[in-house]
C-alpha cells in the first residue's frame, strides 16, 4: 500500500515537473527567438485604454507608413496602428474583431497590399503576429486561419514544440528575462526607422508578369472586414501605401480590382502609388531600405498627406482643443520626437 | 498515421480510455474499430488491400478448418473399416487438397503484395517501364506476412481456426503492428486479442516508459544524425566519410527501427497485449548468424519457418543433395540443399525489403557471410579449444562483437546509396582517399550536424548502451517499476530530453520511420 502511494505521488510529481519545465523552457525559448523589434508590435496595444478616431490595420506598410503622433500634431486626429510584419488579411480581420471589442473608432484604415497573399507566406513571420496577440477567441481564430500545413495547433499552446531546437543558442540572460513584460517599442503602433538607404536608381529590374487577380480567399476576408465595419457602423477606408520596390509591386490590375471593389461596397479607396510628387516623397532620403519601406521622414510625409484626406473627406474631428486629450497626446508626441532626435 | 506524431499519441490516449471503460466483452470491438480508424488515415486504396488480405486469409483458413474437421471425422468414422495403409493414403490425398487451398491463398496474397510493391508502377506508355510511382499501401508487407503465416499454421494444424470474421480481421489488422511489424504469429497474439484485459498499472507504466524510450531513440539519436547521412550520400563523399556513413547509418537504423518497435510494443502493452519482441541487443552479437537471431527477429523467424525449412525439405532439395553427393562428394552434397535454401531465403528477404538491386545484393551478401562463417566454424572451434581463456576474455568477446557490428554496418550501407556500383565505388575509395585528419580538420562539422548536436547524439548513444547493458537479465523498465521514485524521475527526464533535444516539428523532415515508410 505504501509503495502504491509512493508510486502515485512520484508519478504525479513527475508529471508536474514535465509540465512545469515544458512551460518554463517553452517560454524561454519562445522569447529568445523574438530578438527583433518586429516581434513586439501588437502587444503594446493591450496597455492602452483610450478610444481612437482611426485604427490603421495591415502589414509593414502600415506600421512604418502612418505616424499617429504626426496625425494628432497636424490634424488633431487620434489614432493607433495595429500593424505587424507580413500581416495577412485573415490576421487583420481577427485583429480588427479583437480591436472593435475594445473600442469603436470612427474609421478603420486597411492597407491592401496583403491582399495578394492567398495563403500564409511564411510560418515564422506569421507567428510573430500571432504570438504577440493576447489569448482570446480572436487569437485562436487567427491561428486557425493562418496555420500552414506543416504546423500543429498544439505548438501554439506549448511553444517548446516549435522552438525546442534553439536550446543551444540560449544564454543566461534569456533565462533571466523570460517572463519580463516587453516594453512597447512603438509610438501608438508606429515603428520608427530613422536610417536612410536611398533607392538604387541603377537597378533596372522589372516586376514579374502578374499571373492572376487577387486571391479569392483574401477577398473573402476583405468582405468579412467590410461586413464587420458596416455592422458596427464604422467606416472602412482602403489605402495602398507608397512603395518604390519591385518586391512588393502593386500591379495596376490589382489596383483596378480594388477600385471596383470599393465602388461596389461604397468604400473609399486611396492608392498612393504614383503620388510621390503630391506627397512630397523623395526616395533618396525617405526610405531606409532602398524603397521597400519608408523611414520616419517618408512616413511623416505620407501621414501628413493622408491626414488631410481624413480630415477633409471623412470629417475626422480635431481634438487639439481638448485639453485632457492634448495632454495625453503631447506626452506621446514628446516621446516620439525624443526617439526621432536620437535622444532615446 | 505516423507513430511519431501528436495525432498518434492522442489516438492512443483516447483508445486506451475507451478500451478500459467499455464492458470487457466488447474490448476487442474497440480494438478493431481503433485499427479501422488508424488505417483510415492511410486512405481508401490501402483499406481495400487490407480488406482483400483479411477476406482471402479468412476464407482460406475456414476451408482448411473444414477440411481438417472432415478428415478427422472421416478417420474417426472409418476407424474400424479401413486399414492403416488406406487411412494413410486417404490422409495424404486429403493433405494434397489442403495444400492446394493454402497455396492458392498464399498465391493471391503474394500477387497482391508483388503488385503493390513491384508492379503498380508498371506502364505501357512510351514503351514498357516500371515507372517511379508505386502504390502506397501502408503495412502491406507486414499484414501479408501475418496472414500467410496464419494460413500455413492452420494448414499445419499449429493454429486454431478463428470462425468469427471480425475477430480474424482484428488479428490481421491490429493497428500497432501494421506500420512496421513485428510480424506476429497467431500463437503470439491470436488468443490475447480474444480475451478481455483489465487495466494493469504496471503494464501501463512500463508501456508508457517504453513508448518514451522509443521516441528518445528515434527523435534524439536517429533523426539527429540523419542530416549527416543525407549529406555524405548526396555529395557522394568517400574515404573516411564512407566509414562515418557506415557507423552513422547503423546508429540511425538502430534508433529508428528499435525505437519504432518500442513505440509499437509499448502501445500494445498499455492495452494489455504482449507483442513478440523484434530485437534482442543485436549489436552485442558475436557472429552474423547470431546477429540475425537478434535483429528483426520476427522477420527472421518468418523466413526461417515459412521459406527456409519448407524449401530445405522439398523433394527437389533432396534430389539436389543426392546429385551433389554423387557428383561433388558427400561433404558438398550434404551442404548443397542448406546452402541453396539459405541463398534463396536471403534473396527473398532482400526482395521483401524492396524491388531493387541494392536489396538483392544486400540479401545475397548476408546469405554469403552467414555461409562463409558457417564454413569457418570448425576453425573457430579449434581456436576456441586451443585458447579457451583468450576466447572467453572480455577483449576477445568485444573484438567479435565489434567485428560483427562493422561487417553488418558495411553490408547495410547498400540501403543508403540505393545504387550498387556507386556503393562499391565509395567503398573502394576508402583505400585510396582515406585521410583520417579530415575528421579533426573540421570536416565532420560540415555535414549539416552541429557540434552540440554531435554531443547530444553521443550522450544518447551512451545512454542507449547503458540501458541495453542494464536490460540483459530483465528489461530496465521492470526494474524501475520496483523503484517508483527513481523510475518516475527518469521518466520525467526522458520526456524533457525528448521535448528539448528531439528532432521534430518544423525544420525537421525525418519524422517518418525508415521501416514504416520505405518498406511498406
Amino acid at each position: 500500500m505504501k509503495k502504491r502511494i509512493i508510486r502515485i505521488i512520484s508519478f504525479a510529481l513527475a508529471l508536474v515537473a514535465v509540465i512545469g519545465v515544458t512551460l518554463y523552457f517553452g517560454a524561454v525559448l519562445q522569447d529568445a527567438r523574438l530578438d527583433n523589434r518586429e516581434g513586439h508590435l501588437l502587444c503594446g496595444y493591450y496597455d492602452t485604454t483610450d478610444s481612437r478616431d482611426v485604427i490603421f490595420i495591415g502589414d509593414c506598410e502600415v506600421y512604418e507608413g502612418f505616424v499617429p503622433a504626426t496625425l494628432f500634431e497636424e490634424y488633431g486626429i487620434t489614432s493607433y496602428v495595429r500593424g505587424s510584419s507580413q500581416q495577412t488579411v485573415w490576421q487583420s480581420y481577427h485583429i480588427l474583431e479583437e480591436t472593435l471589442e475594445r473600442e469603436t473608432p470612427k474609421a478603420v484604415v486597411f492597407n491592401v497590399l496583403a491582399l495578394h497573399y492567398g495563403e500564409t507566406p511564411q510560418e515564422s513571420i506569421s507567428r510573430m503576429s500571432l504570438e504577440d496577440m493576447e489569448w482570446s477567441k480572436h487569437k485562436l481564430d487567427a491561428i486557425l486561419a493562418s496555420m500552414t500545413e506543416e504546423e500543429s495547433l498544439i505548438s501554439y499552446f506549448l511553444p517548446i514544440l516549435r522552438y525546442h531546437s534553439r536550446w543551444s543558442e540560449l544564454d543566461g540572460d534569456d533565462f533571466k528575462h523570460a517572463f519580463d513584460k516587453h516594453a512597447d517599442i512603438t509610438h501608438q503602433g508606429y515603428l520608427m526607422q530613422t536610417g536612410i538607404d536611398p533607392v538604387d536608381t541603377t537597378d533596372n529590374r522589372q516586376p514579374d508578369d502578374m499571373l492572376e487577380s487577387l486571391p479569392y480567399r483574401a477577398i473573402e476576408y476583405l468582405d468579412k472586414m467590410t461586413a464587420l465595419c458596416k455592422e458596427k457602423g464604422i467606416e472602412l477606408i482602403l489605402v495602398k501605401a507608397p512603395t518604390n520596390s519591385i518586391r512588393y509591386y502593386w500591379y495596376p490590375e490589382w489596383d483596378a480590382q480594388m477600385v471596383s471593389y470599393a465602388e461596389q461596397n461604397s468604400l473609399a479607396y486611396y492608392s498612393m502609388i504614383g503620388k510621390d510628387e503630391e506627397i512630397g516623397l523623395d526616395w533618396s532620403t525617405d526610405t531606409y531600405d532602398k524603397g521597400l519601406h519608408l523611414n520616419v521622414y517618408g512616413a511623416e510625409k505620407v501621414t501628413s498627406y493622408f491626414g488631410k484626406i481624413l480630415a477633409e473627406n471623412h470629417n475626422m474631428p480635431d481634438h487639439r482643443t481638448d485639453a485632457e486629450l492634448s495632454a495625453i497626446w503631447d506626452e506621446r508626441i514628446d516621446a516620439y520626437y525624443k526617439e526621432r532626435n536620437g535622444e532615446k | 498515421m505516423n507513430f511519431a506524431s501528436f495525432e498518434f499519441l492522442a489516438f492512443l490516449a483516447i483508445l486506451t480510455l475507451v478500451y478500459f471503460v467499455v464492458p470487457k466483452k466488447v474490448q476487442w470491438i474497440v480494438l478493431l474499430l481503433g485499427s479501422v480508424v488508424f488505417y483510415a488515415f492511410a486512405g481508401p486504396v490501402s483499406f481495400v488491400f487490407l480488406l482483400f488480405a483479411i477476406v482471402i486469409s479468412y476464407v482460406t483458413v475456414q476451408i482448411l478448418g473444414k477440411r481438417h474437421a472432415s478428415l478427422k471425422k472421416y478417420l474417426e468414422d472409418t476407424k474400424e473399416t479401413l486399414t492403416k495403409d488406406e487411412r494413410k493414403a486417404y490422409r495424404a490425398k486429403h493433405k494434397n487438397g489442403s495444400l492446394l487451398v493454402v497455396c492458392l491463398g498464399i498465391l493471391l496474397l503474394t500477387v497482391s503484395l508483388i503488385y503493390v510493391k513491384y508492379l503498380s508502377g508498371f506502364s505501357f506508355k512510351n514503351g514498357i517501364s516500371f515507372g517511379s510511382t508505386l502504390l502506397e499501401v501502408m503495412g502491406i508487407s507486414y499484414y501479408t506476412f501475418i496472414s500467410i503465416g496464419y494460413m500455413i499454421d492452420v494448414y499445419r494444424e499449429k493454429a486454431a481456426v478463428e470462425r468469427n470474421f471480425f475477430r480474424h480481421a482484428l488479428f490481421v489488422s491490429f493497428f500497432p503492428q501494421l506500420a512496421m511489424g513485428p510480424i506476429s504469429r497467431y500463437a503470439d497474439t491470436g488468443e490475447q486479442l480474444k480475451v478481455s484485459h483489465s487495466f494493469d498499472a504496471k503494464e501501463a507504466w512500463c508501456g508508457l516508459l517504453r513508448i518514451l524510450w522509443g521516441f528518445f531513440k528515434k527523435l534524439v539519436v536517429a533523426d539527429a544524425i540523419a542530416p549527416a547521412i543525407g549529406y555524405i550520400v548526396s555529395e557522394k563523399l568517400g574515404g573516411i566519410y564512407f566509414i562515418l556513413l557506415c557507423l552513422f547509418y547503423s546508429v540511425r537504423i538502430y534508433g529508428d527501427f528499435t525505437g519504432g518497435i518500442d513505440i509499437v510494443i509499448g502501445s500494445a502493452q498499455i492495452l494489455g497485449i504482449k507483442l513478440p519482441e523484434n530485437f534482442n541487443r543485436p549489436f552485442s552479437s558475436k557472429s552474423t548468424a547470431e546477429y540475425w537471431n537478434r535483429w528483426h527477429m520476427t522477420m527472421g523467424n518468418w523466413f526461417t519457418n515459412y521459406i527456409f525449412y519448407p524449401l530445405s525439405l522439398t523433394k527437389t532439395m533432396q534430389k539436389l543433395s543426392k546429385w551433389g553427393r554423387a557428383k561433388l562428394g558427400v561433404g558438398i552434397g550434404k551442404r548443397l540443399p542448406v546452402y541453396t535454401a539459405t541463398i534463396i531465403t536471403w534473396l527473398a528477404t532482400g526482395l521483401w525489403h524492396g524491388f531493387a538491386w541494392n536489396f538483392v545484393v544486400w540479401g545475397l551478401l548476408n546469405g554469403l557471410v552467414i555461409l562463409v562463417s558457417q564454413e569457418l566454424n570448425p576453425l573457430y572451434e579449434k581456436f576456441r579449444a586451443r585458447f579457451p581463456k583468450l576466447w572467453h576474455s572480455a577483449p576477445y568477446q568485444s573484438f567479435m562483437a565489434i567485428r560483427t557490428f562493422l561487417l553488418m554496418s558495411l553490408i547495410r550501407v547498400f540501403d543508403c546509396y540505393c545504387d550498387v556500383p556507386l556503393t562499391f565505388n565509395r567503398f573502394f575509395s576508402v583505400f585510396y582517399t582515406f585521410n583520417i585528419a579530415d575528421i579533426w580538420n573540421g570536416g565532420i562539422m560540415n555535414l549539416n550536424v552541429t557540434g552540440t548536436q554531435y554531443i547530444v547524439i553521443a550522450v544518447g548513444i551512451v545512454v542507449m548502451t547503458v540501458v541495453s547493458r542494464l536490460s540483459i537479465k530483465k528489461p530496465l523498465r521492470e526494474t524501475l517499476w520496483e523503484k517508483p521514485m527513481l523510475g518516475n524521475a527518469l521518466m520525467a527526464l526522458l520526456c524533457i530530453a525528448i521535448l528539448v533535444f528531439g528532432s521534430y516539428g518544423l525544420g525537421f523532415d525525418a519524422s517518418a520511420f525508415i521501416y514504416g515508410g520505405t518498406f511498406n
